[in-house]
């Protein structure tokens, strides 16, 4: 808690101003009605990462709404659309709130220049914690228009009603305003301390009510642009040379090869040397040509040893949750368990790579990036390049898919500094090669469960280890005397632990930390003789969590049985973002081949309020299909800073042949506030599936991926 | 070293001076500004590049530009008629087929020849013949769906 104290007390004395001045915006935008309001709580901003957090936010406000002299109105936010839905959700609310056609709703999302800074697009926050204070503000708004229809109609505000845009009086309908003529010729600034919740979720007309996604059309007929689709006059495509591994430190260059051919410039510029043609294929060809030599300073770890490094690294201890007694916990146990379980690095592996568009023009630089943080990379650019904030405007256009991995931005610092060295626009694409080399992946890690159970299936106590994973969905969840969770994360100025980079992955490391605690529970039920269920059921108090059990219990047409079974169902919860969620899943193992195919999952989930329930369905959907991937097939392979997996042919990710059949419910909870919906349910599927071939076969898995021989090695093992 | 190449794209005679080792992709990309062809590995292998040939799904990726002359090439623009899409769009777009929408064109493209040659796809038969387009946001269902939505459609309508 003392850390957070320093971080708070050091942000205070930060005034900075994000981006671009608040009259600049007002200037930028013309006439219309402003109304300014900030979403972030100074804890979610703690949350974030340390580079982040440099940036304070300013005091004043990170979002508007803007309501224009033609009635249109536009939220302008810092966050992204990925593929997520929040330019659909974010928009449906405001419509609610403001009483005005969905259609004249727009969302200006992630321009450094027009939008208010925003720390980035992640951790399932877009539609709880901005959704409520946007609705918030166009409650504000719409009570400042209501004040100035009262006045132009010389109606009291309580005799207006407001349809479509078009303010009314109750008693008198001919006396009518709209929006668009309120706002006409005014140029008005307002200022909101959020105190969200406003209206009445039984009046809403378009939150809780399924809506189609507003990017459909661009996006299937080829015309929505990503940042790769963009062309700017004079465009050249640039190619890096990139070292085999990480830690490789060249050591002599040849680029003759490559200034050889025609129409392909080479550009050096101490560590960064690329190639550059306005052909693509020129540059591709170029970059090949270029011979280095490098001194290899490899790190001692593989794919296979990195859990015996990472037990063994010296890190940091932390207990992050502890109550009861341990001890007394193992004195009152009839049974005790203790398992290990691991957990590969896994890709982020989105279909559009890193792709970054860089300008210099007149002092300044335009990037368009794929990214999920706008304002990072604009601070990164403003370092590295040594420029002012002003001067450097990120936008990002449609993104090829994120899952957390763009959450970094390299490609648009490197892209910005090739612009600058040859004054020309650069279009940077990222090769697959180079994704996966620079991928910052899901880490690996380790698990170590100690638990027990009394004579009658009661958990007696709960002494849970996890190293590098960090504790998002370590909770013990259930109703346990004595627990304790110990936490061991990277000591980097004593150890460097990854030999190449890390960061967020979908619902980051609560798979991994779900993954070990539903397998543990399931051993345990098991050797109690007590059907998983029913297990969960008596051990729990968590009402959420014990609704989304029997909920999708119920969907999935459970019965209850001892495990092993032969028949294949496995159950595992937990909760991420603040949702709960509760997934069985039906298996069947090819016992000769070791192959797993998933027939079948049921998931039900508690999200509170849903905004969109056909974008929160296509979330579960998307959740559930995306976690096929790291529970059976996925993971990075590699021997010290060489990524041997670089590409789709080894690294596997989920097809539509492996698809289930899948069945979500979302328990109606809409006078709750909405939670995260785009992480959820990616987090119990690996669980779900272990303790499913658990039940067909007697098998226990205790890492994923369960790959088909690690599933045939289960099987030796019975 | 440009060379004049002449084929048909999107139900239009084209002709075009380019180098004739460019690959299809950037040529549809670059030069032509039809960007909806998307670069997604440049090995062939996720199927965000796909364009039909003689209305066969081919990687433009790993297509020398050379190749089409004298052949029909259609992209994810030349699907839409006289501003109505094609009934594979349609139904991608009624079933929220899609997320990113980054290998959306590959998707739809591979159905449209898919249906061209079996217009009654069994379900299995759908998934076997989209299995080699990646699909990161998992749009699965939805894009099994939206395809024997397709089929029904094409069938009933034409």
């Amino acid at each position: 808690m003392k850390k957070r104290e320093e971080k708070t007390t050091r942000q205070s004395g930060t005034t900075t101003v994000s981006g671009m001045k608040r009259r600049s915006f007002v200037k930028l935008l013309g006439g219309g009605i402003f109304i300014f309001f900030q979403p972030w709580n100074v804890l979610d901003l703690l949350a974030l990462p340390q580079q982040q957090q440099r940036r304070s936010l300013t005091r004043d406000y990170n979002a508007f709404l803007h309501i224009a002299e033609d009635g249109t109105i536009s939220c302008y936010t810092g966050k992204i659309e990925m593929g997520q839905g929040i330019i659909t959700s974010l928009a449906m609310m405001m419509a609610d709130e403001l009483n005005v056609p969905f259609e004249k709703v727009k969302m200006v999302m992630g321009d450094t220049e027009l939008c208010p800074y925003d720390a980035g697009t992640w951790g399932s926050q877009s539609t709880q914690t901005f959704g409520p204070a946007m609705r918030a503000a166009a409650a504000e708004a719409k009570a400042v228009l209501l004040d100035m229809a009262s006045s132009q109609l010389g109606v009291p505000v309580s005799r207006l009603e407001v349809k479509d845009g078009i303010v009314a009086d109750s008693s008198d309908p001919k006396k009518s305003v709209s929006y668009a003529s309120l706002a006409k010729g005014k140029k008005l600034e307002k200022y909101l301390d959020v105190k969200p919740g406003s209206e009445e979720y039984t009046k809403f007309t378009n939150v809780g009510k399924p809506y189609k996604r507003v990017d459909s059309i661009e996006k299937v007929t080829g015309r929505a642009k990503y940042t790769g689709d963009l062309k700017i006059p004079g465009m050249v495509f640039a190619r890096i040379l990139r070292p085999p591994s990480h830690g490789a430190k060249m050591k002599s260059v040849d680029v003759s090869g490559a200034e050889k051919i025609s129409g392909v410039q080479v550009v050096r510029d101490g560590d960064l040397i690329a190639v550059i043609s306005e052909n693509k294929d020129k540059a591709d060809e170029a970059i090949v040509k270029i011979k280095a030599e490098y001194d290899f300073i490899e790190m001692a770890v593989n794919d296979k040893t990195v859990f015996d490094w990472m037990v063994k690294a010296e890190s940091r201890s932390n207990v992050a949750r502890e109550g009861g007694d341990l001890e007394a916990g193992k004195k009152q146990s009839d049974r005790i368990f203790e398992s290990e379980y691991h957990d590969p690095y896994v890709a982020h592996a989105a279909i559009e790579t890193h792709t970054a568009l860089a300008q210099m023009e007149n002092g300044k630089m335009n990037i368009w990036a794929s990214t999920q943080s706008p304002f990072g990379l604009q601070d990164a650019i403003v370092n590295e390049l040594k420029m002012t904030r002003e001067t450097v405007r990120v936008r990002t256009p449609f993104l090829g898919g994120g899952f957390g991995g763009k959450a970094a931005y390299q490609q648009g610092v490197e892209a910005a500094r090739l612009a600058k060295l040859t004054g020309k626009p650069v279009m940077l694409v990222w090769t697959r090669d180079e994704e996966f080399f620079y991928d910052t992946f899901h880490t690996a890690n380790v698990i170590r469960v100690n638990s027990g159970i009394d004579k009658l299936g009661m958990i007696t106590f709960w002494d849970y280890h996890v190293w590098f994973a960090g504790t998002r969905g370590s909770e013990t969840i259930y109703d346990v005397p004595n627990f304790r969770t110990t936490s061991y994360s990277e000591n980097r100025s004593a150890f460097q632990v990854h030999p190449f980079g890390t960061g967020p992955w979908r619902a980051p490391n609560n798979n991994s930390n779900t993954f070990a605690r539903e397998v543990q529970i399931d051993i345990m039920a098991s050797a109690a003789g007590i059907d998983p269920l029913d297990f969960r059921l008596k051990n729990l108090k968590d009402e959420k969590m014990i609704a989304c059990l029997k909920s999708v219990a119920d969907k999935f047409g459970y019965k209850p049985a001892r495990t092993p079974g032969n028949r294949g169902i496995g159950i595992a919860c937990g909760h991420d973002a603040g949702t709960w969620v509760a997934e069985i899943a039906e298996v069947k193992v090819d016992t000769s081949t070791g192959k797993v195919q998933v027939v079948r999952i049921a998931a039900s989930q508690d999200m509170g309020q849903c905004v969109n329930p056909e974008g929160a369905l296509i979330q579960m959907e998307g959740c559930i299909s995306m976690a096929l991937g790291y529970t059976l097939s996925e993971e990075v392979h590699f021997e010290g800073g060489n990524i041997l997996d670089r590409g789709f042919d080894t690294y596997q990710i989920p097809k539509l042949s492996w698809l289930p059949r899948i069945d979500c419910v979302i328990l109606d909870r809409m006078d709750k506030p909405p939670k995260g919906g785009g992480e959820p349910a990616i987090i119990a599927v690996g669980a779900a599936v272990a303790n499913a071939i658990y039940d067909a076969t007697g098998a226990r898995l205790y890492r994923t991926p369960m790959t088909p021989e690690r599933v045939l090695e289960a099987i030796k093992k019975i | 070293m440009e060379e004049p190449i002449s084929f048909t794209l999107n139900g239009r005679k084209t002709e075009l001076r380019t180098d004739p080792n460019q690959t299809l992709i950037w040529v549809l990309r670059n030069q032509l500004g039809l960007t909806g062809t998307k670069w997604g590995c440049g090995t062939g292998f996720c199927g965000a590049c796909t364009v039909l040939i003689n209305f066969e799904p081919v990687r433009s990726c790993q297509v020398p530009v050379s190749d089409i002359a004298g052949k029909t090439v259609i992209t994810i623009e030349g699907l839409e008629k006289k501003g109505k899409l094609h009934p594979v769009q349609q139904a991608f777009v009624d079933h929220d087929a899609l997320q990113c929408g980054f290998c959306t064109p590959g998707m739809i493209l591979t159905a449209v020849a898919l249906l061209k040659k079996n217009p009654s796809p069994t379900r299995m038969e759908i998934i076997e013949g989209l299995d080699e387009n990646l699909c990161r946001c998992t749009a699965h269902v939805r894009i099994v769906e939206a395809v024997i939505d397709a089929a029904n459609e094409m069938k009933g309508g034409k």
